[in-house]
């Protein structure tokens, strides 16, 4: 075989690639800097899927129209008796005869991308239904959801989460993987609030008791004040009557920071508003001194302050009973900004770092229990020859750990065992090839034939037999996440190395003994 | 060494009518445990639902356990001890998915420690909402499916050298799932997969039949064989089906042709070598000549599985387990059911 440098140095350039490649994951901060991923099953971590509740985003789309609509119509003293959002119809608008001609002229002008879905009349009196169309309404739903994303990544990085992985997954969940997070209850409520801040005034004409018991009174809805008591961490509701009119959002914040109050040594967060919010924010607190305003949050009351007097300088505190830690959260979230939409926990896998320890250990036990009784099976069985496959063995996971941090594949428990698996597979190939190598020896052939024939005719059988397991490792990298995935990325990293190894390097170890040796027979 | 000297001679052929039996006795005791189970058992990856693995630092008994987990709306909970007795671990299962309520895990523990006594660390929650359990419960099978598909189309291809005819196969199997799916939305039904997957293999098996593909035809015939029986398996002992276990199905769909394809590849060596001879004792003589390579390669696999088994840890048991049971399938059904079937394609042609 003249080739045979060839070979040798295809062979050098793999094996020092993957050690180079190996390198980094032993001994941190080495060249080229990639490191072999660790699953969440095996660091720590948890594993997040959230469905970002399209269809609200809509609604309050529609919602805001149909404001608008109520504004413009009583510019344009279009008289109408009613208008409501119906939850995934539209919005119902009620006309009496004489405006129908001049609310169809007029929306065909000034709101363009609206439709007039239904019209049906009785007495006098006409209701349409108006909606978006159905390609604005998708637009808005992936919107919805892309804006979802960035907050919760921009709530994520503020928490600080070394290597967090945010994606979209489907039409409109989001997948979140927070590697080596600790407090995951924490983490949760942070991803999962929606943080629509809102400032309502606080109905104090009506008694809230009665309101309990009957309905509250138009206009007014009853929303619960939550106190936390420190030390049993129980919590109480008390109800309180609120305005269901928004006199403010928290759309206009531009920062929101922790503080201490000197007074009472209870951490609040305090909110700044931009020049249109705090222009908002003066007018509504001159108009309602000695009034109580509710601070809401996603329909729970944080505190209801009187309003001492004009406030102008676009600065504002919530307080409540926070711990510092619920304190920075709540800045958190608040600088962030608030979901387009509620989101809600589809799936949830936490493992804790002890756990994902303890695989590692057990894992990598189990690699070392069954690869040191698979050599010394091939060196007891086949001698010299089985030395040859166990050196190809061990160039295999070197291979596979190479192949891992070069392609920042992540390396789960699964995956662990698709290395053990491998370390069965990569054997079969050289008993393959011995088992027939023996065979030609058995018919009186000299090594060197019976090497050239164990080869040429086991190739193929080797090349299907992984053919089809790589067919396998392939669709389960299609369909499988996480762990799963992890499995059929080393399982094919594993058959495509022992290939190279059963048939490249093990054939050139021979080859070198046959010809620059010239050894006269074979130990096997 | 040699565990099998090179001229044994055993007459594998002669004893097909037992391997027959045992392996269609086999296959009925595993659909009958299906039928019986109503399908296989389902883990929480696809039943949707939530699994608590919780670790306490003293022996603590399972009726304490289940004393604390009444304090909170679990809803149908059922405890069970995980891996080594002294190891004082559980796990906590249940069908409500809706956990992600706040303080539920510092509630869990409360609730735990105060029931039991001691301490309890929650080492792992997993919930799955019943939406992603059913979308995982169909990408799994459509893997199943397309694994089988591909390695199909491979098989006739590759065992026949006639890549023009699994291009033709490919194509009608795929004009056929078209054709069901329609159905299957026609008539709205659901979980319409198994039924694809059922007839598409029963599509395979004709084509295979009618293009006298017999290679082909034994090795998916020993490949449904194995999978048929490692489900069986399952389900006999109500061990769960989760993702790492559909994992290990595909591995087997993989792995299990193996020991087939030396086989075959040597059968049709030996038929070209031999041509005079009846195929039984070819048939018969391949077997014997590749015996040492099929325990030896089967041998090697099943030690690092049974490391893995044995040490691996309670996450990676049920998985291994699933591939042990798979490699022993796999090197019985490439011995006794996919030869034998290449001698029922000789009963075939001779009466015609």
């Amino acid at each position: 075989m003249k080739d045979i440098t060839w070979r040798l140095l295809l062979v050098l350039l793999v094996m020092i690639t993957a050690v180079i490649y190996t390198l980094p994951t032993i001994q941190a901060g080495w060249w080229p800097h990639k490191k072999i991923n660790l699953g969440l099953d095996l660091q720590g971590g948890m594993h997040l899927v959230l469905e970002v509740d399209t269809e609200k985003a809509v609604e309050s789309t529609l919602e805001r129209i149909s404001q608008e609509l109520r504004r413009d119509l009583k510019k344009k003293s279009i008289r109408y008796t009613g208008i409501k959002v119906h939850e995934g119809a539209g919005i119902a608008l009620r006309l009496p005869d004489e405006s129908v001609d001049k609310f169809e002229n007029f929306i065909s002008k000034e709101y363009r991308d609206l439709r007039i879905d239904s019209r049906s009349g009785e007495n006098g009196i006409n209701t349409l239904i108006i909606n978006l169309p159905a390609d604005e309404a998708l637009h808005i739903k992936k919107m919805a959801t892309e804006q979802a994303l960035e907050t919760i990544r921009n709530r994520i990085d503020q928490f600080g989460v070394s290597e967090p992985d945010i994606r979209i997954q489907g039409e409109k969940r989001i997948l979140i993987q927070l590697p080596g997070i600790k407090n995951t209850q924490r983490a949760k409520d942070l991803i999962g609030k929606t943080a629509l801040l809102e400032f309502k005034l606080v109905d104090e004409t009506h008694n809230v008791t009665t309101a309990l018991n009957d309905n509250p009174p138009p206009g007014s809805e009853i929303l619960y004040e939550i106190h936390k008591a420190d030390k049993t961490g129980r919590s109480s509701k008390t109800p309180m009557l609120i305005k269901k009119r928004t006199a403010l959002t928290g759309a206009t914040l531009t920062d929101a920071r922790v503080q201490i109050d000197s007074q009472y040594n209870e951490p609040y967060v305090s909110i700044k508003f931009d020049k249109k919010g705090a222009r908002d924010f003066a007018r509504i607190t001159g108009a309602n001194i000695k009034k109580r305003l509710a601070i809401v949050l996603d329909n729970k009351v944080y505190s209801a302050p009187v309003i001492q007097g004009k406030i102008s300088g676009g600065e504002a505190r919530i307080t409540g009973s926070f711990s510092t830690e619920e304190a920075r959260d709540l800045a958190i979230i608040l600088r962030a900004g608030a979901l387009p939409a509620p989101v809600k926990i589809l799936e949830e896998r936490t493992v804790g770092p002890s756990l994902g320890s303890d695989s590692i250990k057990k894992g990598i036990f189990s690699i070392i229990a069954g690869g040191i009784i698979v050599v010394l099976f091939m060196l007891i069985y086949y001698k010299g020859s089985g030395l040859i496959a166990d050196v190809a063995l061990l160039v295999n996971i070197l291979l596979i750990a190479g192949g891992l941090a070069a392609f920042q594949a992540t390396l789960t428990l699964p995956g662990i065992a698709g290395v053990i698996l491998t370390i069965g597979m990569a054997v079969d190939a050289n008993v393959l090839i011995f088992e027939r190598i023996r065979e030609e020896l058995r018919f009186g052939r000299t090594p060197r034939a019976a090497i050239d024939a164990g080869y040429s005719r086991a190739t193929l059988t080797i090349l299907d037999a992984n053919v089809t397991t790589l067919i396998a490792a392939l669709v389960l990298f299609q369909f499988g996440t996480g762990p799963v995935k992890g499995f059929a990325v080393t399982l094919s990293l594993g058959v495509i190395a022992s290939l190279f190894t059963a048939l490249v390097l093990t054939r050139l170890i021979f080859d070198y003994f046959l010809i620059n040796r010239k050894i006269k027979s074979l130990s096997i | 060494m040699q565990f099998v000297k090179p001229d044994i001679n055993i007459d594998f052929t002669s004893k097909r009518k037992t391997a027959f039996v045992i392996s269609t006795v086999f296959i009925i005791i595993s659909i009958i445990s299906l039928i019986i189970h109503k399908g296989p058992r389902y883990g929480v990856d696809f039943s949707g639902g939530t699994l608590i693995q919780v670790k306490f630092s003293s022996p603590v008994s399972i009726d304490d356990i289940k004393k604390g987990l009444a304090e909170i709306q679990l809803g149908k909970s059922s405890v069970q001890q995980f891996g080594d007795q002294n190891e004082n671990e559980y796990l906590i299962r249940t069908d409500k998915s809706v956990l992600a309520a706040e303080n539920f895990s510092l509630e869990l523990k409360t609730v735990l420690e105060t029931g039991t006594g001691g301490e309890a660390d929650i080492r792992r929650i997993e919930m799955v909402g019943p939406q992603v359990g059913k979308d995982l419960r169909e990408k799994a099978l459509f893997a199943m499916f397309f694994s089988l598909l591909f390695i199909t189309i491979y098989i006739s291809g590759r065992f026949e050298l006639k890549w023009l005819l699994s291009g033709f196969i490919a194509v009608v199997l795929i004009c056929a799932v078209m054709i069901i799916l329609k159905i299957c939305n026609f008539f709205s039904l659901e979980n319409s997969t198994p039924v694809l997957i059922a007839a598409a293999m029963i599509v395979t098996l004709i084509l295979f039949w009618f293009l006298e593909l017999k290679y082909a035809m034994g090795a998916i015939v020993a490949l449904i064989h194995d999978v048929i029986i490692t489900v069986g398996v399952f389900s006999i002992m109500d061990i769960e089906f989760t993702l790492p276990i559909i994992a290990a199905l595909l591995t087997i769909i993989g792995y299990s042709l193996n020991d087939t394809i030396i086989v075959f590849d040597r059968i049709r060596e030996n038929q070209r070598k031999y041509h005079k001879k009846r195929l039984e004792i070819i048939i018969n003589g391949s077997i014997n000549e590749t015996l040492s390579r099929t325990i030896l390669t089967s041998f090697t696999t099943l030690v690092v599985v049974l490391a893995l088994f044995l040490i691996g840890g309670g996450i990676i048991h049920d998985f291994a387990f699933a591939i042990l049971i798979g490699i022993l399938t796999g090197t019985y059904s490439s011995v006794f059911v996919a030869s034998p079937i290449l001698l029922a394609w000789q009963g075939k042609s001779k009466k015609r």
